[in-house]
Protein backbone atom coordinates (compact mmCIF):
# COMPACT_ATOMS: atom_id res chain seq x y z
CA UNK A 1 0.00 0.00 0.00
CA UNK A 2 1.26 3.16 -0.77
CA UNK A 3 1.60 5.88 2.01
CA UNK A 4 3.80 8.45 0.88
CA UNK A 5 4.04 10.00 -2.40
CA UNK A 6 6.64 12.38 -3.94
CA UNK A 7 5.11 14.54 -6.54
CA UNK A 8 8.25 14.79 -9.42
CA UNK A 9 6.63 18.01 -10.55
CA UNK A 10 5.37 21.79 -10.02
CA UNK A 11 2.84 24.74 -9.88
CA UNK A 12 -1.11 23.71 -10.21
CA UNK A 13 -0.99 20.04 -11.07
CA UNK A 14 1.45 19.40 -7.81
CA UNK A 15 -1.05 20.93 -6.01
CA UNK A 16 -3.62 19.01 -7.24
CA UNK A 17 -2.17 15.74 -6.73
CA UNK A 18 -1.61 16.84 -3.31
CA UNK A 19 -5.79 17.36 -2.28
CA UNK A 20 -5.85 13.47 -3.17
CA UNK A 21 -2.88 11.97 -1.39
CA UNK A 22 -4.67 14.39 1.44
CA UNK A 23 -8.03 12.93 1.05
CA UNK A 24 -6.76 9.56 1.01
CA UNK A 25 -4.36 9.58 3.96
CA UNK A 26 -1.16 9.41 2.35
CA UNK A 27 1.79 12.01 3.04
CA UNK A 28 2.98 14.26 0.20
CA UNK A 29 6.31 15.35 -0.71
CA UNK A 30 7.59 18.13 -2.88
CA UNK A 31 10.31 18.71 -4.79
CA UNK A 32 11.45 22.25 -5.80
CA UNK A 33 13.66 24.26 -7.50
CA UNK A 34 14.87 27.94 -6.41
CA UNK A 35 12.47 29.42 -8.82
CA UNK A 36 9.77 27.69 -7.27
CA UNK A 37 11.02 28.40 -3.48
CA UNK A 38 7.92 30.17 -2.56
CA UNK A 39 5.10 28.40 -4.46
CA UNK A 40 1.93 27.19 -2.94
CA UNK A 41 2.74 23.89 -3.90
CA UNK A 42 5.71 23.54 -1.52
CA UNK A 43 4.16 25.00 1.23
CA UNK A 44 1.02 22.62 0.84
CA UNK A 45 2.95 19.60 0.84
CA UNK A 46 3.87 17.56 4.39
CA UNK A 47 7.42 17.81 3.16
CA UNK A 48 9.33 19.41 0.69
CA UNK A 49 13.19 19.43 -0.31
CA UNK A 50 15.15 21.79 -2.50
CA UNK A 51 16.13 20.36 -6.04
CA UNK A 52 18.36 22.92 -7.18
CA UNK A 53 18.77 26.18 -9.40
CA UNK A 54 15.83 27.05 -11.49
CA UNK A 55 16.93 25.62 -14.73
CA UNK A 56 14.85 22.16 -15.34
CA UNK A 57 17.98 20.00 -15.94
CA UNK A 58 19.21 20.91 -12.65
CA UNK A 59 15.83 20.63 -11.08
CA UNK A 60 12.52 19.00 -12.51
CA UNK A 61 14.44 16.47 -15.22
CA UNK A 62 17.18 15.39 -12.39
CA UNK A 63 16.59 12.25 -12.28
CA UNK A 64 19.50 11.09 -9.88
CA UNK A 65 18.51 13.89 -6.97
CA UNK A 66 14.47 13.24 -6.98
CA UNK A 67 15.32 9.37 -6.76
CA UNK A 68 17.52 10.36 -4.19
CA UNK A 69 15.18 11.98 -2.38
CA UNK A 70 12.54 9.73 -2.51
CA UNK A 71 14.81 6.89 -0.93
CA UNK A 72 16.16 9.43 2.26
CA UNK A 73 12.63 10.69 2.78
CA UNK A 74 11.15 7.20 2.53
CA UNK A 75 8.88 7.55 -0.70
CA UNK A 76 7.58 4.65 -1.52
CA UNK A 77 5.24 5.97 -4.66
CA UNK A 78 6.30 8.96 -7.55
CA UNK A 79 3.60 11.04 -9.28
CA UNK A 80 5.46 12.37 -12.25
CA UNK A 81 2.42 14.96 -13.15
CA UNK A 82 2.34 15.85 -17.06
CA UNK A 83 5.49 17.24 -18.73
CA UNK A 84 9.11 16.79 -17.38
CA UNK A 85 9.74 13.19 -16.52
CA UNK A 86 6.34 11.72 -16.76
CA UNK A 87 6.91 10.16 -20.31
CA UNK A 88 10.41 9.18 -19.77
CA UNK A 89 10.74 5.05 -19.65
CA UNK A 90 14.32 5.24 -18.58
CA UNK A 91 12.85 7.55 -15.48
CA UNK A 92 9.81 5.09 -15.26
CA UNK A 93 12.24 1.92 -15.14
CA UNK A 94 14.76 4.13 -12.15
CA UNK A 95 12.32 4.21 -10.08
CA UNK A 96 10.89 0.84 -9.95
CA UNK A 97 14.93 -0.74 -9.68
CA UNK A 98 14.60 1.59 -6.60
CA UNK A 99 11.55 0.04 -5.51
CA UNK A 100 9.54 3.10 -5.66
CA UNK A 101 6.00 2.64 -7.55
CA UNK A 102 6.01 4.73 -10.52
CA UNK A 103 2.38 5.91 -10.79
CA UNK A 104 1.83 5.28 -14.75
CA UNK A 105 2.02 2.96 -17.40
CA UNK A 106 5.19 0.45 -18.24
CA UNK A 107 8.05 2.57 -19.16
CA UNK A 108 7.86 -0.03 -22.18
CA UNK A 109 4.28 0.96 -23.45
CA UNK A 110 5.76 4.85 -22.73
CA UNK A 111 8.97 4.98 -25.12
CA UNK A 112 6.40 2.89 -27.23
CA UNK A 113 3.99 5.76 -27.33
CA UNK A 114 6.87 8.29 -27.19
CA UNK A 115 7.92 7.60 -30.82
CA UNK A 116 5.04 9.17 -32.79
CA UNK A 117 6.03 6.60 -35.71
CA UNK A 118 5.56 3.18 -33.49
CA UNK A 119 2.46 4.50 -32.25
CA UNK A 120 1.01 5.33 -35.41
CA UNK A 121 1.96 1.06 -36.22
CA UNK A 122 0.91 0.13 -33.07
CA UNK A 123 -2.72 1.80 -33.49
CA UNK A 124 -2.40 0.24 -37.33
CA UNK A 125 -2.28 -2.87 -35.68
CA UNK A 126 -4.91 -2.74 -32.68
CA UNK A 127 -7.57 -1.58 -36.06
CA UNK A 128 -7.40 1.86 -34.84
CA UNK A 129 -7.91 4.52 -37.84
CA UNK A 130 -4.27 6.71 -38.03
CA UNK A 131 -3.96 9.77 -40.24
CA UNK A 132 -2.81 9.12 -43.43
CA UNK A 133 0.81 9.63 -44.08
CA UNK A 134 4.16 7.87 -43.73
CA UNK A 135 4.87 4.42 -42.09
CA UNK A 136 8.46 5.34 -41.52
CA UNK A 137 10.67 7.67 -40.50
CA UNK A 138 11.38 10.00 -43.80
CA UNK A 139 14.89 10.42 -43.88
CA UNK A 140 15.97 13.43 -46.30
CA UNK A 141 14.09 16.60 -48.17
CA UNK A 142 14.60 14.66 -51.33
CA UNK A 143 12.53 11.84 -49.63
CA UNK A 144 9.91 14.03 -48.21
CA UNK A 145 9.11 15.48 -51.13
CA UNK A 146 8.97 11.80 -53.11
CA UNK A 147 6.58 10.96 -49.91
CA UNK A 148 4.17 14.24 -50.36
CA UNK A 149 3.28 13.51 -53.91
CA UNK A 150 1.33 10.60 -52.76
CA UNK A 151 -0.13 11.73 -49.31
CA UNK A 152 -1.07 15.38 -51.05
CA UNK A 153 -0.78 18.65 -50.09
CA UNK A 154 -1.76 20.32 -47.02
CA UNK A 155 0.29 18.29 -45.19
CA UNK A 156 1.49 17.94 -41.65
CA UNK A 157 5.60 17.65 -41.14
CA UNK A 158 6.22 16.51 -37.75
CA UNK A 159 8.78 15.45 -35.41
CA UNK A 160 7.97 11.62 -33.93
CA UNK A 161 9.65 12.38 -30.32
CA UNK A 162 7.83 15.42 -30.60
CA UNK A 163 5.36 17.54 -28.09
CA UNK A 164 3.77 20.57 -27.35
CA UNK A 165 4.11 21.63 -31.07
CA UNK A 166 7.62 21.69 -31.52
CA UNK A 167 8.70 20.04 -34.17
CA UNK A 168 5.24 20.55 -36.53
CA UNK A 169 4.79 22.72 -39.44
CA UNK A 170 1.69 22.93 -42.23
CA UNK A 171 3.44 22.58 -45.50
CA UNK A 172 1.40 23.81 -48.71
CA UNK A 173 3.95 22.35 -51.43
CA UNK A 174 7.21 21.87 -52.31
CA UNK A 175 8.87 24.87 -51.63
CA UNK A 176 7.82 24.92 -48.38
CA UNK A 177 8.31 21.53 -47.33
CA UNK A 178 12.19 21.84 -48.42
CA UNK A 179 12.40 25.07 -46.57
CA UNK A 180 10.68 23.53 -43.44
CA UNK A 181 12.34 20.00 -43.14
CA UNK A 182 15.79 20.34 -42.26
CA UNK A 183 14.77 23.04 -39.85
CA UNK A 184 12.20 21.04 -37.87
CA UNK A 185 14.62 17.98 -37.95
CA UNK A 186 17.04 20.58 -36.35
CA UNK A 187 14.95 21.57 -33.51
CA UNK A 188 13.38 18.08 -32.88
CA UNK A 189 17.13 17.02 -32.73
CA UNK A 190 17.97 19.71 -30.26
CA UNK A 191 15.21 19.74 -28.12
CA UNK A 192 14.09 15.77 -28.01
CA UNK A 193 17.63 14.31 -28.83
CA UNK A 194 16.24 12.88 -32.04
CA UNK A 195 15.36 14.50 -35.25
CA UNK A 196 13.26 11.69 -36.63
CA UNK A 197 10.65 13.39 -38.79
CA UNK A 198 7.50 11.95 -40.50
CA UNK A 199 4.62 13.43 -42.83
CA UNK A 200 1.26 13.19 -42.23
CA UNK A 201 -2.52 14.59 -44.18
CA UNK A 202 -3.19 17.28 -43.03
CA UNK A 203 -7.02 16.98 -42.30
CA UNK A 204 -9.20 20.26 -42.69
CA UNK A 205 -11.79 21.37 -40.47
CA UNK A 206 -10.34 19.39 -37.62
CA UNK A 207 -11.82 18.48 -34.65
CA UNK A 208 -8.91 17.32 -31.71
CA UNK A 209 -11.14 15.19 -29.19
CA UNK A 210 -9.64 12.77 -27.09
CA UNK A 211 -10.57 9.77 -24.75
CA UNK A 212 -9.63 9.47 -21.00
CA UNK A 213 -9.26 5.61 -20.76
CA UNK A 214 -8.21 4.13 -17.27
CA UNK A 215 -6.60 0.08 -17.19
CA UNK A 216 -5.80 -1.58 -14.47
CA UNK A 217 -3.23 -4.75 -13.97
CA UNK A 218 -5.69 -7.34 -14.60
CA UNK A 219 -6.64 -6.31 -18.28
CA UNK A 220 -9.48 -4.10 -17.29
CA UNK A 221 -10.42 -0.84 -19.04
CA UNK A 222 -13.07 1.74 -18.59
CA UNK A 223 -13.06 5.08 -20.69
CA UNK A 224 -14.50 8.12 -19.29
CA UNK A 225 -15.98 9.64 -22.42
CA UNK A 226 -14.36 12.36 -24.57
CA UNK A 227 -12.92 15.79 -23.96
CA UNK A 228 -12.49 18.48 -27.45
CA UNK A 229 -9.90 20.23 -27.10
CA UNK A 230 -10.05 21.89 -30.27
CA UNK A 231 -9.43 25.52 -29.23
CA UNK A 232 -5.72 26.04 -29.66
CA UNK A 233 -2.98 28.62 -30.14
CA UNK A 234 0.68 27.89 -31.25
CA UNK A 235 -0.56 23.92 -31.68
CA UNK A 236 -1.18 23.91 -27.29
CA UNK A 237 -4.90 23.62 -26.03
CA UNK A 238 -6.18 26.91 -24.81
CA UNK A 239 -9.96 26.01 -23.94
CA UNK A 240 -11.32 22.31 -23.30
CA UNK A 241 -14.82 20.86 -22.89
CA UNK A 242 -16.77 17.89 -22.23
CA UNK A 243 -18.79 16.66 -23.92
CA UNK A 244 -17.89 17.41 -27.27
CA UNK A 245 -20.67 19.93 -28.69
CA UNK A 246 -20.05 17.78 -31.98
CA UNK A 247 -19.94 14.44 -31.42
CA UNK A 248 -23.23 12.01 -32.27
CA UNK A 249 -23.34 9.31 -29.61
CA UNK A 250 -23.10 7.06 -32.10
CA UNK A 251 -19.82 7.99 -32.92
CA UNK A 252 -18.86 8.71 -28.69
CA UNK A 253 -19.45 5.06 -28.55
CA UNK A 254 -17.25 3.89 -31.17
CA UNK A 255 -14.67 6.25 -30.22
CA UNK A 256 -14.43 5.20 -26.48
CA UNK A 257 -14.83 1.55 -27.79
CA UNK A 258 -11.82 1.79 -29.88
CA UNK A 259 -9.93 3.41 -26.71
CA UNK A 260 -10.34 1.34 -24.46
CA UNK A 261 -9.52 -1.68 -27.62
CA UNK A 262 -6.28 0.02 -27.91
CA UNK A 263 -5.27 0.20 -24.06
CA UNK A 264 -6.35 -3.51 -24.13
CA UNK A 265 -3.76 -4.34 -27.03
CA UNK A 266 -1.21 -2.18 -25.83
CA UNK A 267 -1.41 -3.54 -22.37
CA UNK A 268 -1.75 -0.31 -21.48
CA UNK A 269 -1.92 0.42 -17.21
CA UNK A 270 -3.04 3.68 -15.49
CA UNK A 271 -5.00 6.61 -16.88
CA UNK A 272 -4.12 7.43 -20.23
CA UNK A 273 -5.63 9.63 -23.34
CA UNK A 274 -6.48 8.98 -26.89
CA UNK A 275 -5.99 11.73 -29.13
CA UNK A 276 -7.74 11.95 -32.43
CA UNK A 277 -8.26 14.31 -35.17
CA UNK A 278 -12.09 14.25 -36.15
CA UNK A 279 -13.11 15.48 -39.50
CA UNK A 280 -16.55 17.47 -40.58
CA UNK A 281 -17.98 14.10 -41.41
CA UNK A 282 -17.23 12.72 -37.89
CA UNK A 283 -14.23 10.32 -39.27
CA UNK A 284 -11.60 9.74 -36.65
CA UNK A 285 -7.64 9.29 -36.64
CA UNK A 286 -5.47 8.40 -34.26
CA UNK A 287 -3.20 11.10 -33.23
CA UNK A 288 -1.49 10.27 -30.48
CA UNK A 289 -1.14 8.75 -26.66
CA UNK A 290 -0.29 10.69 -23.78
CA UNK A 291 0.51 8.38 -21.18
CA UNK A 292 0.01 10.26 -18.02
CA UNK A 293 -2.90 12.55 -16.55
CA UNK A 294 -3.64 15.29 -18.77
CA UNK A 295 -3.64 18.96 -18.30
CA UNK A 296 -7.20 18.71 -19.02
CA UNK A 297 -8.44 15.89 -16.86
CA UNK A 298 -10.32 18.34 -14.29
CA UNK A 299 -13.58 18.41 -16.90
CA UNK A 300 -13.74 14.51 -17.32
CA UNK A 301 -13.87 14.72 -13.34
CA UNK A 302 -16.70 17.37 -13.49
CA UNK A 303 -18.76 15.42 -15.55
CA UNK A 304 -18.54 11.49 -14.31
CA UNK A 305 -17.38 12.51 -10.64
CA UNK A 306 -14.81 10.35 -10.60
CA UNK A 307 -11.30 11.65 -8.92
CA UNK A 308 -8.86 10.44 -11.47
CA UNK A 309 -5.80 10.80 -9.54
CA UNK A 310 -7.28 8.84 -6.89
CA UNK A 311 -7.57 6.05 -9.77
CA UNK A 312 -4.22 5.94 -10.69
CA UNK A 313 -3.34 5.29 -7.23
CA UNK A 314 -6.14 2.77 -6.66
CA UNK A 315 -4.18 0.99 -9.83
CA UNK A 316 -0.62 1.53 -9.09
CA UNK A 317 -1.71 -0.05 -5.61
CA UNK A 318 -2.29 -3.36 -7.82
CA UNK A 319 -5.81 -2.93 -7.12
CA UNK A 320 -8.39 -3.68 -9.98
CA UNK A 321 -10.59 -0.98 -11.58
CA UNK A 322 -13.52 -0.30 -9.23
CA UNK A 323 -15.39 0.95 -12.11
CA UNK A 324 -17.53 -0.47 -14.69
CA UNK A 325 -18.50 0.44 -17.80
CA UNK A 326 -22.21 0.73 -18.06
CA UNK A 327 -21.83 2.29 -14.39
CA UNK A 328 -20.10 5.50 -15.76
CA UNK A 329 -22.38 8.79 -17.68
CA UNK A 330 -22.01 11.95 -18.51
CA UNK A 331 -23.81 14.44 -15.70
CA UNK A 332 -23.64 18.21 -17.04
CA UNK A 333 -21.39 20.03 -19.04
CA UNK A 334 -17.52 21.10 -18.17
CA UNK A 335 -15.54 23.85 -19.72
CA UNK A 336 -11.87 24.42 -18.75
CA UNK A 337 -10.03 27.85 -19.63
CA UNK A 338 -6.43 27.59 -19.40
CA UNK A 339 -4.68 31.36 -18.30
CA UNK A 340 -1.13 31.88 -19.41
CA UNK A 341 0.63 34.58 -18.59
CA UNK A 342 1.39 35.89 -22.06
CA UNK A 343 0.45 38.97 -24.15
CA UNK A 344 -3.45 38.39 -25.17
CA UNK A 345 -2.52 39.38 -29.28
CA UNK A 346 0.82 37.82 -29.77
CA UNK A 347 0.97 34.97 -27.25
CA UNK A 348 4.17 36.10 -25.99
CA UNK A 349 5.21 35.13 -22.64
CA UNK A 350 5.12 37.85 -20.23
CA UNK A 351 6.50 36.83 -16.72
CA UNK A 352 7.01 39.03 -13.97
CA UNK A 353 5.33 39.62 -10.61
CA UNK A 354 1.71 39.24 -9.88
CA UNK A 355 0.36 41.60 -7.54
CA UNK A 356 -3.62 40.66 -8.23
CA UNK A 357 -4.77 37.12 -8.87
CA UNK A 358 -8.73 37.33 -8.04
CA UNK A 359 -10.45 34.51 -9.21
CA UNK A 360 -14.28 35.11 -7.94
CA UNK A 361 -15.29 31.45 -5.89
CA UNK A 362 -18.67 30.08 -6.18
CA UNK A 363 -20.78 27.20 -6.77
CA UNK A 364 -19.49 25.05 -9.83
CA UNK A 365 -16.09 26.64 -10.47
CA UNK A 366 -12.91 24.93 -9.68
CA UNK A 367 -9.66 26.56 -9.78
CA UNK A 368 -6.44 24.72 -10.37
CA UNK A 369 -3.54 27.84 -9.87
CA UNK A 370 -0.08 27.57 -9.76
CA UNK A 371 -0.20 31.21 -8.26
CA UNK A 372 -1.40 33.36 -5.61
CA UNK A 373 -1.52 37.76 -4.99
CA UNK A 374 1.83 38.82 -4.73
CA UNK A 375 3.62 36.06 -6.95
CA UNK A 376 6.13 36.16 -8.95
CA UNK A 377 6.22 34.73 -12.33
CA UNK A 378 9.65 33.13 -13.62
CA UNK A 379 10.59 32.61 -17.16
CA UNK A 380 12.10 29.27 -16.50
CA UNK A 381 8.37 27.36 -16.98
CA UNK A 382 5.96 27.05 -18.86
CA UNK A 383 3.32 29.98 -18.91
CA UNK A 384 0.24 28.11 -17.68
CA UNK A 385 -0.46 29.60 -13.91
CA UNK A 386 -3.89 28.50 -13.27
CA UNK A 387 -7.49 26.86 -14.71
CA UNK A 388 -10.65 28.25 -14.73
CA UNK A 389 -13.16 25.04 -14.58
CA UNK A 390 -16.67 25.79 -14.54
CA UNK A 391 -19.56 23.55 -14.56
CA UNK A 392 -23.22 23.72 -15.88
CA UNK A 393 -26.61 21.61 -16.50
CA UNK A 394 -25.99 22.50 -19.78
CA UNK A 395 -23.11 23.68 -22.23
CA UNK A 396 -25.00 26.98 -22.70
CA UNK A 397 -24.84 27.48 -18.39
CA UNK A 398 -21.47 26.40 -18.27
CA UNK A 399 -20.26 29.25 -20.91
CA UNK A 400 -22.30 31.63 -19.12
CA UNK A 401 -20.83 31.05 -15.70
CA UNK A 402 -17.37 31.26 -17.60
CA UNK A 403 -17.99 34.14 -19.51
CA UNK A 404 -19.60 35.54 -15.47
CA UNK A 405 -16.53 34.25 -13.50
CA UNK A 406 -14.33 35.78 -16.43
CA UNK A 407 -15.49 39.59 -16.37
CA UNK A 408 -15.13 39.61 -12.53
CA UNK A 409 -11.76 38.03 -12.71
CA UNK A 410 -8.91 40.78 -11.63
CA UNK A 411 -5.39 39.92 -12.57
CA UNK A 412 -2.56 42.58 -12.32
CA UNK A 413 1.21 42.77 -12.81
CA UNK A 414 1.50 40.72 -15.66
CA UNK A 415 -0.14 40.26 -18.97
CA UNK A 416 -2.54 37.29 -19.19
CA UNK A 417 -4.27 35.72 -21.87
CA UNK A 418 -7.92 36.58 -19.77
CA UNK A 419 -9.06 38.78 -22.85
CA UNK A 420 -8.97 36.21 -25.24
CA UNK A 421 -10.53 33.73 -23.14
CA UNK A 422 -13.09 35.77 -22.64
CA UNK A 423 -13.58 36.83 -26.48
CA UNK A 424 -13.48 33.06 -27.32
CA UNK A 425 -16.79 32.32 -24.69
CA UNK A 426 -18.84 35.18 -25.98
CA UNK A 427 -18.15 34.61 -29.96
CA UNK A 428 -21.44 33.07 -31.29
CA UNK A 429 -19.45 30.51 -33.12
CA UNK A 430 -17.98 29.02 -30.16
CA UNK A 431 -21.30 29.30 -28.67
CA UNK A 432 -22.58 27.37 -32.14
CA UNK A 433 -20.61 24.95 -31.19
CA UNK A 434 -17.97 25.30 -34.13
CA UNK A 435 -15.13 25.03 -32.78
CA UNK A 436 -12.34 23.31 -34.74
CA UNK A 437 -8.66 24.01 -34.45
CA UNK A 438 -8.34 26.75 -36.36
CA UNK A 439 -10.84 28.39 -34.39
CA UNK A 440 -8.74 31.49 -33.17
CA UNK A 441 -6.91 32.04 -36.39
CA UNK A 442 -10.14 31.63 -38.31
CA UNK A 443 -12.21 34.05 -36.65
CA UNK A 444 -10.05 36.09 -33.48
CA UNK A 445 -6.00 36.26 -34.50
CA UNK A 446 -5.40 35.80 -37.94
CA UNK A 447 -2.00 34.78 -38.84
CA UNK A 448 0.61 37.53 -40.37
CA UNK A 449 2.92 36.88 -42.97
CA UNK A 450 6.20 38.52 -42.34
CA UNK B 1 23.02 54.29 -32.56
CA UNK B 2 20.74 51.59 -31.12
CA UNK B 3 20.31 49.63 -28.04
CA UNK B 4 18.73 46.49 -28.60
CA UNK B 5 17.34 45.84 -24.96
CA UNK B 6 15.33 42.48 -23.78
CA UNK B 7 11.75 42.69 -24.38
CA UNK B 8 10.96 40.33 -21.85
CA UNK B 9 12.80 37.65 -18.92
CA UNK B 10 14.93 34.97 -20.20
CA UNK B 11 17.55 33.38 -20.97
CA UNK B 12 20.19 33.91 -24.15
CA UNK B 13 19.47 30.70 -26.50
CA UNK B 14 21.52 31.87 -29.13
CA UNK B 15 23.41 34.95 -30.16
CA UNK B 16 22.78 34.98 -34.44
CA UNK B 17 25.27 38.20 -34.97
CA UNK B 18 28.88 39.06 -34.26
CA UNK B 19 30.54 42.43 -33.80
CA UNK B 20 31.62 44.04 -36.33
CA UNK B 21 28.94 42.10 -38.70
CA UNK B 22 26.47 44.39 -40.84
CA UNK B 23 23.12 44.10 -39.84
CA UNK B 24 19.80 45.68 -41.31
CA UNK B 25 16.70 46.84 -39.72
CA UNK B 26 14.13 44.07 -38.12
CA UNK B 27 17.40 41.44 -38.46
CA UNK B 28 17.62 39.33 -35.04
CA UNK B 29 20.64 39.94 -33.19
CA UNK B 30 19.71 37.14 -30.29
CA UNK B 31 16.86 34.67 -29.26
CA UNK B 32 15.92 34.57 -26.09
CA UNK B 33 13.90 31.40 -24.53
CA UNK B 34 11.52 32.06 -22.03
CA UNK B 35 8.32 29.86 -20.78
CA UNK B 36 9.29 27.31 -22.86
CA UNK B 37 9.09 29.73 -26.37
CA UNK B 38 11.92 30.97 -28.35
CA UNK B 39 11.81 34.46 -29.17
CA UNK B 40 13.60 37.06 -31.27
CA UNK B 41 14.81 40.07 -30.29
CA UNK B 42 15.49 41.98 -33.45
CA UNK B 43 17.26 45.63 -34.19
CA UNK B 44 15.12 48.33 -35.36
CA UNK B 45 17.80 50.02 -37.25
CA UNK B 46 20.20 48.71 -39.33
CA UNK B 47 23.99 49.38 -38.91
CA UNK B 48 27.46 47.55 -37.91
CA UNK B 49 26.78 45.19 -34.54
CA UNK B 50 29.10 47.59 -32.45
CA UNK B 51 28.79 45.03 -28.96
CA UNK B 52 27.32 42.23 -27.75
CA UNK B 53 26.51 42.41 -24.12
CA UNK B 54 25.36 38.94 -23.59
CA UNK B 55 26.52 35.17 -23.85
CA UNK B 56 24.51 32.36 -24.61
CA UNK B 57 22.97 30.89 -21.51
CA UNK B 58 23.24 34.61 -19.42
CA UNK B 59 19.78 35.41 -17.90
CA UNK B 60 18.42 38.68 -18.34
CA UNK B 61 15.95 40.81 -17.25
CA UNK B 62 13.49 42.82 -19.00
CA UNK B 63 14.92 46.22 -19.65
CA UNK B 64 19.03 44.77 -19.85
CA UNK B 65 21.02 46.08 -22.77
CA UNK B 66 21.18 42.70 -24.98
CA UNK B 67 23.38 44.78 -27.70
CA UNK B 68 24.63 48.52 -29.41
CA UNK B 69 24.06 48.83 -33.08
CA UNK B 70 26.09 51.92 -34.53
Amino acid sequence: MISKILIANRGEIAVRIMRTCKKLGISSVAVYSEGDKAAPFVQMADESYLLGPARVNESYLNVDRILDIAKRCGADAIHPGYGFLSENGSFAEKCEASGITFIGPTSQVMEMMGSKIEARKAMKTANIPIVPGTEDAVHSKEEAIEVAKSIGYPIMLKASAGGGGIGMQVVHSDEELLKAFENNAKRAESFFGDGAMFLEKKIDHARHIEIQILADKFGNAVHLFERECSIQRRNQKVVEEAPSPFLSETTRQRMGKAAVNAAKALGYTNAGTIEFLVDANENYYFLEMNTRIQVEHPITEEITGIDIVAEQINIANGNSLSLKQEDLTIKGHAIEARIYAEDPNTFFPSPGHITVFDIPKGENIRLESAVTSDYQVTPFYDPMISKLIVKGNTRQEAIQLLIHTLEKTKVEGIKTNIPLLLEIAQHHEYQAGNTTTSFIVDYLRPLKRK
Amino acid sequence: MEEVRAMMAGNVWKIVVSEGEAVEADQDIVILESMKMEIPIATEDGGIVKEIKVQEGDFVNEGDLIAVIE
